[in-house]
């Protein structure tokens, strides 16, 4: 068990804080989308090849097979996400900051 | 031993010793020796996970698959830096507010009781003891090449009895700094190999790709002899081709999430916020580090030629080897001894990144290569010994022996203790598996802590209903289906194999998420539910997080 100073009745007043109940419904409308859809982008890789191995293995450009140039679009895109990640959960923060604040206020001992 | 080489080696282990003094004085508590007192900063923390992932496995693997089998090499660095982003956006930053010390922590908040930390215990020691077999392995490969007087077993050993002096007498913090280090010269000597190879090509891609499309690999079976090293399939080849490469690539993006060793690097920072930096940090190096690889290993396939990659025997052994091991190929092997001055008895894709660098810069360039891979390898194994002695210690021994009345000396002893028998395992279990290939050894590591862990770890954090009942059973499924796969699978029956597959993760992972849902809808748990606020306001806000 945590220590912890707020009691199990504390804790569900903060769950049920319509502020925070806000910032879930914010972090679950960037995480789930972006969660599917980097599994999804990256799965497609490996599906692709096993459907289509000769057409992954044609020359797409500059030497590259079509493979290997959807390859790099991986690294591509994971730096994407996470550029787009890193700018959102600034505004994460400063909501959650603001519910902690707020928590320590009223229920500072 | 060449001079270079000794100078190289020693220099590195006095860096590493140095480290290890200063952090000595400060982690004299289990808080210190588990989690650094939590004030690594993000960025450092960020260069330490790099540090992980850098590690001889995909240093010395992923070069050596690429070099042997091109494309389907590259599948693992993909696999592995589009990992992060499931830590990223679903585990890392509420796993830092909720767990104190391990995994166990993690899952166990809600789910308090016995069974859910033992199981969890249990995970994290299997999946840290498979990750580690595969880094002594690369150990052994890299000091025989190097040492050829030294034979593998004892290199193994030698390399396991370095890492327990950094683990016993640093813990964290010595052993993240050493992690920063070591990332930061394993970077630049890439960087510098890479560019090497570039410039053997003039700096054109267009004739590096031309090359590495003609460079001769090891083909398998029929068809494979036509592809080359920028088409996919020289690897993952025959009837289940396509299902193993999707199988080992569920493995890869979602085991990184459930690997106790990266879990536990999120516990040493100061916030949920700097463990996000960490990651930011972290994929940005793995990124660059992989795209290097990349480059090496297509660079080795070509400069060096893959049936150079292996154990180089000259002078009176090769004649030896040739007369003795070997007359059938008599001619053959001579001919090779009268052009290039040795043989190559066995190939062994895990020595191409240090032979590609003796070819372009020398022996003092392969010397610096060796030394820095060896010290990866002393480095990830302290990580991985201190996600397996404080599941031990924290899990087992205090939380489920002692009920959480041992003292700090007691623990910080036990944890100890433990880092030595984990130790030795595993230097045992490497001596026996020795010459496989590093990076597959741990797509299977990988396979067991996407199953056993992710669904539990995932669920628990994020789903009110989830219960003890669920989480052991989604654990034990993940964990035994994931092993049982293994040894029913070709890797180790070979054609007797049972399953098909090679990584069992396909299975696995589903199976493991399956019986997580079945058992949650069975029974309610009350506790558990009741819990459910406290985890999600701490692990969202940060609240109650530092104690």
């Amino acid at each position: 068990m945590q220590h912890h100073h707020l009691t199990a009745r504390e804790w569900d007043k903060l769950a049920a804080d319509p502020q925070f109940q806000a910032l879930l419904r914010e972090r679950r409308r960037f995480v789930i989308p972006a969660s599917i859809f980097f599994l999804l982008f990256y799965l497609s890789l490996p599906i692709g090849i096993a459907i289509a191995p000769t057409f992954m293995g044609k020359p797409a450009f500059g030497g590259l097979t079509v493979a290997f140039a959807l390859g790099l679009l991986q690294f591509v895109m994971a730096w994407g996400v996470l550029f787009l990640y890193m700018r959102e959960a600034k505004i994460f923060d400063l909501k959650a900051e603001a519910i902690a604040t707020r928590a320590h206020e009223e229920f500072a001992p | 031993m060449s001079h270079e080489t000794l100078i190289m080696f020693t220099l590195f282990v006095a860096i590493a010793v140095v480290v290890i003094y200063w952090a000595a004085g400060r982690s004299t508590s289990s808080r210190g020796f588990y989690t650094a007192h939590r004030e690594i900063s993000g960025m450092h923390n960020g260069w330490a996970i790099a540090g992980d992932y850098m590690s001889a496995a995909s240093f010395l693997g992923i070069t050596g698959l690429i070099a042997f089998y091109g494309f389907d090499g590259f599948m693992y660095a993909i696999g592995w830096l589009v990992a992060y982003l499931t830590v990223l956006l679903l585990v890392a930053e509420p796993l830092r507010n909720a767990g104190r010390y391990t995994v166990a922590d993690v899952i166990g908040f809600r789910l308090g009781g016995r069974g859910v930390r033992a199981f969890a215990a249990l995970t994290t020691l299997t999946i840290t003891m498979l990750y580690m077999v595969a880094q002594m392995v690369g150990a052994g490969s890299i000091i025989n090449l190097l040492v050829q007087r030294i034979s593998e077993p004892i290199a193994i050993v030698i390399c396991g009895l370095l890492m327990m002096v950094y683990v016993l007498f640093g813990g964290m913090l010595a052993t993240t700094w050493v992690q920063i280090i070591k990332s930061g010269l394993l970077l630049f000597a890439s960087l510098a190999l890479s560019v090497l190879v570039l410039l053997h090509f003039n700096f054109s891609f267009g004739s590096f790709f031309a090359a590495a499309s003609h460079a001769a690999g090891t083909a398998t079976t029929g068809t494979v002899g036509t592809l080359n090293l920028m088409q996919p399939g020289r690897y993952f080849n025959g009837p289940h081709a396509g299902l193993d490469l999707i199988s080992l690539a569920v493995a890869l993006v979602l085991g990184t999430a459930g690997l106790p060793h990266i879990l536990m690097r999120f516990f040493t920072v100061p916030s949920a916020k700097a463990a996000r930096h960490s990651i930011a940090w972290a994929m940005t190096l793995i990124g660059v580090f992989f795209l290097l690889t990349s480059v090496m290993g297509l660079g080795a396939a070509t400069i060096v030629g893959t049936h150079h990659i292996g154990k180089h025997v000259a002078n009176v052994e090769a004649i030896r080897y040739i007369n003795f091991t070997d007359p059938s190929n008599a001619p053959a092997l001579n001919a090779e001894l009268r052009e290039f001055g040795y043989i190559v008895p066995h190939q062994d894709s895990n020595v191409a990144a240090p032979l590609l660098a003796d070819a372009l810069g020398g022996s003092l360039l392969a010397a610096f290569i060796a030394a820095v891979a060896f010290s990866t390898i002393l480095a990830v194994v302290a990580g991985l010994t201190i996600a397996a002695s404080s599941a031990f210690a924290h899990d087992i021994w205090y939380t489920l022996v002692r009920n959480k009345s041992s003292g700090e000396r007691e623990q910080l002893f036990v944890a100890r203790l433990s880092a030595l028998a984990v130790g030795a395992i595993s230097i045992a279990l490497a001596v026996k598996l020795r010459g496989m290939n590093v990076a597959f050894l741990l797509g299977l590591a990988f396979a067991v802590a996407a199953s056993a862990n992710v669904p539990a770890l995932i669920l628990s954090l994020t789903w009110k209903r989830f219960t003890r009942l669920a989480a052991i059973s989604s654990m034990a499924a993940g964990l035994g289906s994931s092993l049982l796969l293994i040894a029913l699978s070709p890797v180790v029956l070979h054609e007797h194999a049972i399953f098909p597959l090679q990584n069992p993760a396909i299975v696995s992972f589903p199976l493991a998420l399956l019986v997580a849902f079945l058992a949650t809808l069975l029974k309610r748990d009350p506790q558990s539910e009741a819990m459910f606020s406290q985890l999600q306001v701490r692990a969202n806000t940060g609240l109650g997080a530092e104690v």
